[in-house]
């Protein structure tokens, strides 16, 4: 078990080395700079600044001061935004995202897993009729609809709630509803799917003949397993999520990581590209790891690092 | 066309006329979206719009320009010698925020680190349009800053000896390139790379307002600031500022109120707000919208081609698909720059017979078919030939709009199916400046109050010269423009320029800029000079509840 451990995250230290590497050379790769503008600098300003960021050097000399900074968690400074660290400027709008983040995914586990297990159990009645209606939508509107209209209606006609920013806690309201609208309808139908799928099994007919009680076959049973395929999306869903919206963020006018996706490579910010894509990936591999970890509670006959032994 | 401009001009000067009556208390908070959040409020690092609209409430110049006219700013007066090559500026006795004083060492400071490559400030190119003595070699060519022709000869005089007559320079101190910077703020702990300047405990500065907190990301706050020589002039009390990017949700913001000022709006809603809302402003602006011809390449070697392309788009119905007071451009040179006898240049300068509307059409189809002839070809080999080129932009909706209408309408009245073609920004400059395109977009906005700076770049070999363009008649007239020591002799030189530029046609000037943005009728006496830049200072609030 312990070396289970030692070796999945190994792999995910390599993991994130290999994304680093590759979305380091990849954004070199791409035409224009940094210091692109309409208006060319002066070559000797242009020098400066190359110097100054260390642009002037061979690439795979800043490959490897970019990377040994990356070991100590030294993500560098911001190439656009000038005298800003990358690791300040992630520290500043993390939290922003993450916490709403956090609220959205709350919300989709606390929805999702108990309408599709209405909604199994209701197969084909109203109310599965209604659940899944409302998924289909969700999964359909994209975010920027959802938001771009909840804020026309709820803040600028009704004025219920704040137009911008997170001044009070009726700011979350649009943001979450916004960020969780995909999610929430994705595991609601998955949660359905994977539940029918696993009461048509032959232990749950045996349990439910043995007169074991149908809550117990319901929770005990069917719902541990039909989990595994919502836990298996929601791990990378948490990640996504936490890590901020390019489009909510810009219309609730919220400070988070989510714009800094898009602007920075707009804007060629080496840095920051680099900054981004990798605390992404970090966390990503953390939630694929932590998923493992969820399985062989669910299913104990998921074994970590042991082969099946029938 | 015309009524529209009438419209504009009445709305610059419309601003003027919201008199400031007497000095009062300051009172009230102005609630006011940046826009994007500046990368910079450190006047001599800073190059973008954003970051000025800050630095000219903060700091204040030699200058101020208000709605194109030359205030004296930190400068009560100044003079220029007969020759033209020096300027003397005298100072009005006046201090920093901190209480210290404000001198002319402060200027020469200011000015040399703005040269100085080391202090790598993306504005330094602007120092080889000043024409003072020593500047190109200093940003340029690793000369010394001790031989730069900026000198403060005593606390109140600072003394500027140019290489040769420059016009527009005592026009150019009001821009934020040029505004004074205190050396200890500058060189603090912990204010390196202009960070001084956004961070409350460090900056100082001298303009009608005084940075009192920043939150990255979010906003700044602005406060009166006592020191300011004019500070009696100075209503609100403060500035609650905020930076939203995002049109829509911004112009939510202003609705619910929570802005009092946002400088744009969603532009589906412009029609509307432009036709019913006391609140919409469109200003012009410094700038030109325009596509270039590929010089290099033989076939846009033929002006008449040119010219049947130039004439075959109708740049009203372009403007009113756009929507939001763009002015249809029949040469290079927007409205606001006044001439010689004060008159406005882009109306003497008149059309050069480019239509705003459809009307040159049929010029357009005879002037293709003898292009044609000159290339022998006949027209349908001509239109096969041009059919599938590339036509290219930078990725935008708008830019998108614009390449869309206009390739429809060469290939209504030309015949020519142009192929759209578009990549992202950073990838276009390099694209586009490599003379790797058939027919690129390009826009162009000055910083200068003087048609020069927008001509300019299409003398021969200038960096931004992108069709590459050349003509000796026309780089004469520049230089000899460029040299006149007379306002009259400038701008006759400047006005024949611009007629040979259009007749010879390497670009396909569409349309000028305008600027749109939404001012709560509570807040009056605010202004904005014509390079673009808003002015609270002498802003307040009325009739507020």
């Amino acid at each position: 078990m312990k070396n289970y451990y030692v070796g999945r995250i190994t792999s995910a230290i390599f993991t994130l080395f290999l994304i680093a590497t590759i979305t380091f050379f990849m954004m070199h790769a791409i035409p224009g700079g940094p210091f692109t503008r309409e208006r060319q600098l002066p070559p000797e300003i242009e020098q400066a600044m190359l110097e100054r960021y260390h642009l002037d050097d061979p690439l795979l000399v800043q490959y490897k001061d970019y990377m040994l900074g990356l070991l100590t968690f030294d993500m560098g400074p911001s190439f656009r935004e000038r005298g800003r660290m990358v690791n300040d400027l992630i520290a500043l709008k993390f939290p922003t995202s993450a916490k709403i983040g956090l609220i959205a995914v709350l919300c989709i586990l606390a929805l999702a897993i108990p309408l599709g297990i209405i909604s199994a159990l209701k197969q084909n009645r109203p109310i599965d009729y209604l659940v899944m209606f409302s998924a289909t939508l969700g999964v359909t509107i994209p975010s920027f609809v959802i938001a771009t209209v909840f804020a026309y209606i709820f803040a600028v006609r009704l004025g219920w709630v704040p137009a911008l920013g997170l001044t009070s806690w009726k700011s979350y309201i649009g943001p979450v509803i916004a960020l969780s609208g995909y999610s929430l309808s994705f595991v609601t139908r998955l949660t359905r799917s994977s539940m029918l799928e696993v009461l048509r099994q032959d232990y749950i007919r045996t349990a439910r003949a043995n007169g074991i009680p149908e809550w117990k076959v319901l929770f005990k049973h069917a719902l541990k397993n039909a989990l595994i395929p919502v836990v298996t999306y929601v791990g990378p869903m948490i990640a996504a999520i936490i890590t901020g919206s390019f489009v909510v963020e810009k219309i609730f006018d919220l400070n988070g990581l989510g714009v800094y996706f898009v602007t920075a490579v707009e804007k060629r910010d080496y840095t920051m590209i680099m900054g981004t894509t990798v605390t992404y990936a970090a966390i990503y591999v953390v939630m694929v790891l932590l998923v493992d970890v969820a399985y062989s509670f669910i299913d104990p006959r998921i074994r970590l690092g042991k082969k099946r032994e029938d | 066309m015309k009524k529209l401009f009438t419209l504009l001009l009445a709305l610059v000067l419309g601003l003027g006329l919201f008199a400031c009556d007497g000095a009062g208390e300051a009172s009230g908070t102005l609630k006011w979206n940046i826009g994007a959040e500046p990368l910079t409020i450190d006047p001599t690092l800073n190059g973008a719009s954003d970051g000025g609209d800050v630095i000219n409430q903060t700091f204040e110049g030699l200058v101020r320009e208000v709605e194109g006219i030359i205030n004296p700013g930190i400068a009560e007066e100044w003079e220029v010698s007969e020759d033209g090559l020096t300027v003397t500026f005298h100072l009005r006795e006046s201090k920093w925020s901190d209480g210290s004083d404000l001198t002319a060492h402060d200027f020469e400071y200011a000015f040399k680190r703005g040269m100085d490559p080391a202090t790598a400030s993306e504005y330094s190119w602007i120092w080889e349009y000043t024409n003072i003595v020593g500047s190109y070699e200093a940003v340029f060519e690793d000369g010394s800053l001790d031989d730069v022709g900026v000198e403060a000869t005593d606390d109140t005089t600072l003394v500027i000896t140019l290489k040769q007559p420059t016009l527009y320079f005592v026009s150019l101190m009001g821009f934020y390139h040029f505004m004074p910077v205190k050396q200890s703020a500058v060189e603090a702990v912990g204010g390196e790379d202009g960070l001084w300047a956004a961070d409350p405990n460090l900056v100082v500065s001298n303009g009608p307002f005084v940075l009192t907190a920043y939150e990255a990301g979010e906003g700044l706050t602005l406060t009166k600031n006592e020191n300011y020589w004019n500070s009696d002039e100075v209503y609100l009390e403060s500035i609650d500022a905020k930076f939203n990017d995002d049109a829509q949700s911004a112009y939510n913001g202003y609705q619910t109120g929570l802005f009092d000022v946002i400088p744009d709006i969603p532009r589906e809603l412009v029609p509307t707000l432009m036709a019913e809302d006391s609140e919409f402003y469109v200003f012009p602006l410094l700038g030109t919208y325009y596509y270039n011809f590929n010089l290099d390449l033989p076939v846009y070697q033929n002006v008449k081609l040119r010219k049947a392309f130039a004439y075959a788009i109708d740049r009203e119905a372009i403007c009113d698909a756009l929507g939001a007071g763009e002015l249809p451009a029949a040469g290079f040179v927007p409205p606001g720059f006044l001439d010689n006898n004060g008159d406005d240049f882009f109306e003497v300068s008149g059309t050069y017979g480019v239509a705003s509307d459809d009307s040159n059409f049929d010029e357009a189809v005879a002037l293709f078919a003898e292009a044609a002839e000159e290339m022998d070809m006949t027209v349908e080999e001509l239109q096969a030939y041009l059919s599938g080129r590339e036509f290219s932009y930078n990725t935008s909706l708008a830019h998108a709009a614009v390449a869309q209408l206009v390739a429809e309408s060469w290939y209504e009245v030309l015949g020519v199916d142009m192929e759209l073609y578009n990549m992202d920004w950073s990838d276009f400059q390099d694209y586009r400046r490599d003379g790797l395109y058939e027919i690129s977009r390009g826009g162009w906005l000055t910083d200068f109050m003087d048609p020069a700076g927008l001509l300019a770049i299409f003398t021969t070999g200038n960096s931004y010269n992108d069709p590459n363009y050349s003509n000796p008649a026309f780089d004469t007239l520049m230089s000899e423009a460029q040299a006149a020591t007379s306002p009259s002799i400038h701008f006759s030189k400047l006005y024949q320029a611009q007629a040979i530029l259009i007749s010879d046609m390497p670009i396909v000037p569409v349309y000028h800029y305008s600027d749109i943005m939404m001012v709560k009728d509570h807040v009056e006496g605010w202004s904005r000079s014509v390079l673009g830049s808003i002015d609270f200072t002498h802003a307040k609030l009325t009739n507020q509840d």
